[in-house]
């Protein structure tokens, strides 16, 4: 019987052993750049098949009967700096979004504007890269209405969406190509659930780009850019998370 | 248990096998498809299910319907109860400490997630680098398991190894495998070279109900099949549900698992395991006329 047990004690300490040698292993292999390159590549199979599978199909919506009781906010839960604060102060009424780049109108659009351009409303459901989902409904203008306003270049192949709130020390930041941007559900959204856009879900205005993960919507919208490329903004990786976090910048998945 | 019990429909090995086998002869059990996509699912799995756990990390928490975050109620919770580690499901609750929820890693130090670093890929919690493996073995389980199917209903594997035949559904012939399995009286000869129903019925629901509904509620799960493909996560009640439903086949699978590597050491591992490699299999002994019939 001790014998028994002695065998099973190493047994247990063999695959113990065996499991940690494979677990740095893998560790190590990761770290091998070709290695990791050929994982991150999956990120173009994903994009390439949600695109060619899914073309310009409308995310779910739903009743108001399904929304989430309590809506968590993520991510920062305020705008940083002064001249964010006296917007805040002030309602946000000496506040405008910029809209530069490749344009052939820059424009300055205040809340009032947006407010007045034509709205959509949708009920959806906000899927986080943890896991977690909670069901809002949103209301803003199209960005597509935006983009015609300030006649976007055909040659444009990003938004970038400069925010005013800072994540761990760093300005967040986000972009979209065109097939999203000109997308019927994306909309820039200064209402939630019947309200003002509140601080913690990035007030005044927000992105709301319904068919990809969380940190791709916005918050604390100030600027946007349109640019034929995403290197030489920030990390160059096209967003906060896909430049400090490794997250993929497609993040339909 | 008798040896030539069933009809005479043999397995894969019939083509090299000798005339009315007695066990003790080398045959051809496993095709080169079989083993090649055999080891290509394992490694898929393993890397999925730890880098798996390295998500579940993020949000260790699980809902029922189509939306569930920190404010709604989770039925399985991974988490610390001031300095305890805890699993609570439902109402059920048990301390974990140094298990789950609180545990000390590979330096000594003490972290407050759910699932240790032994477990999951990478070691160090890294929410980014987990999606970037499960996301790309994904795509190699899918792609292998489908090749695998399709190639395994051109040449016959399905329909002569994994199909179960009328007879083998009759619950008395299901209840006799039970007790034979149960009494570790494995089939020996002839019987050998093909799956009973027990074995049947175990790699018929990893092809066809368990590995298919990972798939199917990880892509539920995903925003952007949602929106082109609806039916994916209303079929599973939302994107929680299937959420729910793709950690408990990732354990159903882990079941399958231990089972799996029991067996295969209770039938002889050496000869199982050079017949999943090589393809050679050497058939069982037929037992002892005296033993055979008690």
């Amino acid at each position: 019987m001790s014998k028994l047990i002695l065998s099973r004690r190493s047994l247990i300490r063999t695959g113990a052993l065996g499991g940690g040698l494979l677990l740095s292993g893998c560790d190590k292999l990761y770290q091998q750049p070709g290695f990791r390159s050929v994982l991150e590549s999956g990120e173009n199979l994903h994009r390439a098949t949600q695109r060619a599978l899914g073309g310009q199909a409308l995310a779910r919506e739903f009743r108001v009967s399904d929304m989430s009781p309590n809506f968590r906010a993520n991510g920062s839960k305020e705008g940083a700096g002064d001249e964010y604060r006296r917007h805040l102060a002030q309602g946000f009424a000496q506040w405008a979004l910029r809209v530069d780049g490749m344009v052939g109108r820059p424009l300055n659009l205040p809340l009032t504007a947006l407010q007045s351009l034509p709205q959509r409303k949708q009920i959806t459901r906000h899927d986080c890269v943890e896991g977690w989902s909670a069901i809002g409904q949103w209301q803003g203008p199209q960005l597509s209405h935006v983009l015609d306003l300030a006649r976007v270049s055909p040659a444009a192949k990003y938004l970038i969406f400069h925010c005013a709130d800072i994540y761990g020390g760093k300005p967040y930041y986000e972009s979209i190509d065109m097939v999203d941007a000109f997308h019927p559900q994306t909309i820039l959204a200064w209402q939630m659930n019947g309200r003002p856009l509140p601080q913690e879900h990035g007030a005044p205005l927000r992105l709301r780009v319904e068919r990809q993960l969380g940190y791709k919507h916005a918050k604390f919208v100030t600027r946007i850019e349109a640019r034929d490329t995403l290197a030489g903004v920030y990390g160059g990786k096209g967003g906060y998370w896909e430049d400090n976090g490794g997250y993929a910048w497609y993040a339909g998945i | 248990m008798a040896t030539m019990r069933h009809d005479e429909r043999q397995g894969e090995a019939s083509e090299a096998a000798p005339q009315a086998p007695r066990g003790g002869e080398v045959v051809r059990r496993h095709r080169l498809s079989t083993r090649i996509w055999h080891w290509v699912n394992a490694l898929a799995l393993l890397v999925l299910l730890m880098s798996g756990l390295m998500i579940f990390n993020a949000h260790p928490r699980l809902y029922w319907g189509e939306f569930g975050a920190n404010f709604d109620y989770a039925w399985l919770e991974i988490g610390q109860r001031g300095n305890a580690g805890m699993l609570r499901i439902g109402t059920w609750q048990i301390d974990t400490t140094g298990w789950l929820g609180i545990w000390t890693d590979q330096d000594g130090v003490v972290r407050r997630r759910a699932i240790p670093y032994w477990a999951t890929l990478p070691s160090r919690y890294s929410l980014a680098d987990g999606r970037i493996w499960h996301l790309a073995f994904a795509w190699v389980l899918a792609l292998s398991l489908l090749g695998y199917l399709l190639w395994s209903l051109v040449n016959g594997h399905l329909r002569r190894d994994v199909h179960i035949t009328r007879e083998e559904w009759r619950p008395a012939h299901i209840w006799r495998d039970m007790k034979d399995h149960a009494r570790l009286r494995f089939p020996t000869g002839a019987a050998a070279l093909r799956y009973n129903v027990l074995q049947k019925l175990a790699y018929a629901s990893i092809l066809f109900v368990l590995l298919p509904l990972m798939i199917v509620t990880g892509l539920a799960m995903s925003p952007g099949t949602d929106a082109w493909a609806p039916i994916v996560t209303e079929l599973f009640g939302g994107r929680q549900t299937a959420r729910s439903i793709h950690f408990l086949c990732a354990w159903g699978l882990v079941g399958f698992f231990v089972i799996h590597i029991a067996m295969v050491v209770l039938a002889g591992p050496f000869n199982e395991i050079r017949s999943i490699i090589t393809g050679k299999y050497r058939l069982p002994r037929e037992r002892l006329s005296k033993e055979r019939d008690a």
